[in-house]
């Protein structure tokens, strides 16, 4: 799925990496706990949270992680879309909620992890 | 090659600098991308330790021709019991912690996950030591 899609699904907002939005990614992770997100093995997915810190973009770094959807209408601030964009990170934001957002991607095609 | 860098307990803005900085040295090696990602996950882990349970820390980096060895010491509380520790899903963080996104208990199961070889030492009262090897090949 392209992120230009998963952005249109989520009537969500790009904050940082509007170049990317061609970039293909296969599945997607839902968590507000970074420590879960730590644990996956996979990096070709879009990560789902309501965590709007500087380490969801620091984790999202370490595990490799291209894009993040920020949900509940949380807005990013300057530091972290300055750290997304060293990483070369897109940065969505989705008025949903995280089960909505996860649902709508889900059934658009994009797949779980587990 | 020898990398320093110093961590303050509860600093959640800089937590994950040294884990950056040592991807930025490792990338340039052209280090296989896995095994980077091991490294710094692990790293990024034994960092958000520091700062969720301790007052201070260092990392200490030292990268050769085929390894990375990096110890993490802290001083702070010590750890009671390490096995409980080594458990998956056992945690002593507190809320703050888990409103930063972590302290779920996984952060010594996932650094040994990550690493080839991890020693822990540890003195109640006084600090831990975290050393962590990964073979580049």
């Amino acid at each position: 799925m392209k992120l230009r899609e998963i952005a249109a699904v989520l009537n969500a907002t790009i904050s940082c990496g509007a170049e990317k939005l061609d970039e293909e990614v296969e599945m997607g992770y839902s968590s507000d706990l970074m420590s879960d997100v730590l644990t996956l093995d996979t990096d070709n997915l879009v990560l789902i949270t309501g965590l709007v810190n500087l380490q969801a973009i620091r984790t999202a770094e370490m595990a490799d992680i291209r894009a993040i959807v920020f949900v509940r209408n949380k807005k990013v601030n300057q530091s972290m879309v300055k750290l997304a964009h060293e990483n070369g990170m897109c940065l969505l934001e989705s008025p949903y909620s995280l089960f909505k957002s996860s649902g709508l991607l889900f059934q658009a095609g994009l797949k779980p992890i587990y | 090659m020898k990398l320093t860098f110093a961590i303050q307990g509860g600093d959640f803005i800089h937590a994950g600098h040294p884990s950056s900085e040592v991807k930025k040295v490792l990338k340039q090696l052209n280090i296989d991308n896995k095994i980077i990602k091991n490294v710094v996950i692990a790293l990024y882990e034994a960092e958000v330790n520091v700062v969720a349970h301790a007052y201070s820390g260092t990392v200490n980096v030292e990268i050769d021709e085929n390894k990375i060895t990096i110890l993490v010491t802290d001083e702070g509380p010590g750890i009671p019991d390490i096995d409980l520790a080594m458990k998956p899903g056992y945690s002593t963080a507190s809320k703050s912690v888990q409103e930063m996104g972590f302290g779920a208990g996984m952060g010594l199961p996932n650094i040994k996950k990550n690493t080839d070889e991890m020693w822990l030492e540890t003195e109640v009262g006084k600090g831990t030591k975290v050393k962590m090897l990964n073979y580049f090949s």
